[in-house]
């Protein structure tokens, strides 16, 4: 138990995907501008890492290792999260309708995010077995939808400074994502 | 307007330069340019796809459904993404360890797929293949130039060879995640300043 709990904080906190693994930038710098979108976005990615780290876990176990295959590790990840996401959205739509309106645009968004995939692959890597997949997609996440929603607080802020033209927008947001990414940085050693 | 297959090439290079002018394909960019010869190398293997999947795509642009267009893009680039990756495990072992997981990244890496939706989809081989070659040289500078001004202030050295000598501190904040995103945002605002003139 004592070894999950280490682990989730090591990947919530101390790998945390996007300040220090460097993985998921695009939508992090797209949606971060509202609080509400970063919301949307954290859980959405929270929803379909889960699945995708579980389901791949298992091709890589049972298909691709079974028969040879790893080459063919890319190609068969990512139309699996291709597929996965166009599912979830589908079954959301028909079954939970007001999840659905509330991940809305954000569901298609995550098959290029490269957190997912990201996250997928380092599983792979580090040989982690089927319970640590599970904890880890999820912490992995759980870090991304943190990050995500703290940097939109600091964002929301920055539209009210002045910021000097040729920094504004996405300029300034990656200064202070570095800043952020220091914080994070301080959690280094910690586990 | 029809361009020539010149104007396609030297867009990418500046009106169009990726990460700085397109926002896409951050995280190779942050993740990879810890070193030049990291940046040198995500570069190259960034353009083979790019040209690569941009032939394909555009000589099967007439045959693809425009429902499932998306699908098959994801398909082609997953291929030459599977290329790249064996030959550099072949090749180039040593990068190959270096950049990881970022090789089989750059299948979900947006401007790769972005160039296949906005351009080779609508335009003719020939057109493509500057399109692709240009956006990959553009994104190749960038990397470099990322790459050379954190290694040589964060390790003091470029390409491996020592540039200031060894009573250097090294300033170890550019090479680390934080360094990443305050370099790139700092040389948006440049990029930002020389274009605003």
């Amino acid at each position: 138990m004592g070894d999950y709990i280490l682990l989730a904080i090591s990947c919530i906190l101390v790998n945390n995907i996007l300040l220090i693994q460097y993985l998921g930038n695009c939508p992090f710098l797209g949606t971060s501008k509202k609080m509400e979108t970063a919301v949307g976005m954290g859980m959405a990615v929270v929803f379909v890492l889960v699945l995708a780290g579980v389901i791949t876990w298992l091709i890589e176990a049972y298909i691709l290792k079974a028969f040879g295959l790893e080459y063919l590790r890319t190609i068969a990840f990512i139309l699996v999260i291709a597929a996965l996401v166009q599912f979830v959205e589908m079954f959301l739509k028909k079954s939970i309708p007001a999840l659905y309106k509330g991940l809305g645009i954000f569901l298609p968004l995550i098959t290029t995010n490269c957190a997912v995939m990201g996250v997928c692959l380092i599983n792979i890597k580090e040989e982690y077995t089927f319970m640590q997949t599970v904890v880890s997609s999820f912490s992995y996440a759980a870090g991304f939808g943190l990050a995500l929603v703290l940097f939109a607080g600091v964002r929301e802020r920055i539209l009210l400074a002045r910021v000097p033209k040729p920094l504004q927008d996405t300029s300034i947001g990656l200064v202070t994502a570095g800043l952020l990414s220091l914080a994070f940085f301080a959690f280094k050693g910690m586990v | 307007m029809a361009k020539t297959i010149t104007q396609e090439f030297v867009k990418g290079l500046w009106d169009e330069i990726p990460p700085f002018r397109l926002v896409l394909g951050l995280c190779p960019t942050l993740a990879v340019t810890k070193s030049v010869e990291n940046g040198l190398g995500m570069g190259v293997a960034v353009i083979f796809v790019l040209v690569c999947s941009n032939v394909l795509v555009s000589l099967l642009r007439k045959i693809i459904p425009s429902q499932v267009r998306i699908a098959c893009f994801i398909v082609i680039i997953a291929t030459f993404v599977i290329v790249v990756e064996l030959l550099m495990q072949a090749f180039t072992y040593a990068l190959f360890l270096k950049l990881g997981i970022f090789i089989p990244l750059i299948v979900v890496n947006c401007i790769v797929l972005g160039r296949a939706e906005a351009f080779a989809y609508k335009n003719g081989i020939v057109a493509s293949i500057a399109d692709g070659f240009g956006i990959g040289t553009g994104f190749t500078i960038s990397l470099v130039a990322l790459g050379a001004i954190r290694e040589v202030f964060g390790s003091g050295t470029f390409l491996g060879i020592s540039v200031f000598g060894s009573s250097f501190q090294p300033f170890t904040f550019m090479i680390e995640a934080p360094g990443a995103f305050v370099c790139l945002g700092l040389m948006l605002a440049m990029m930002n300043l020389a274009g605003n003139k």
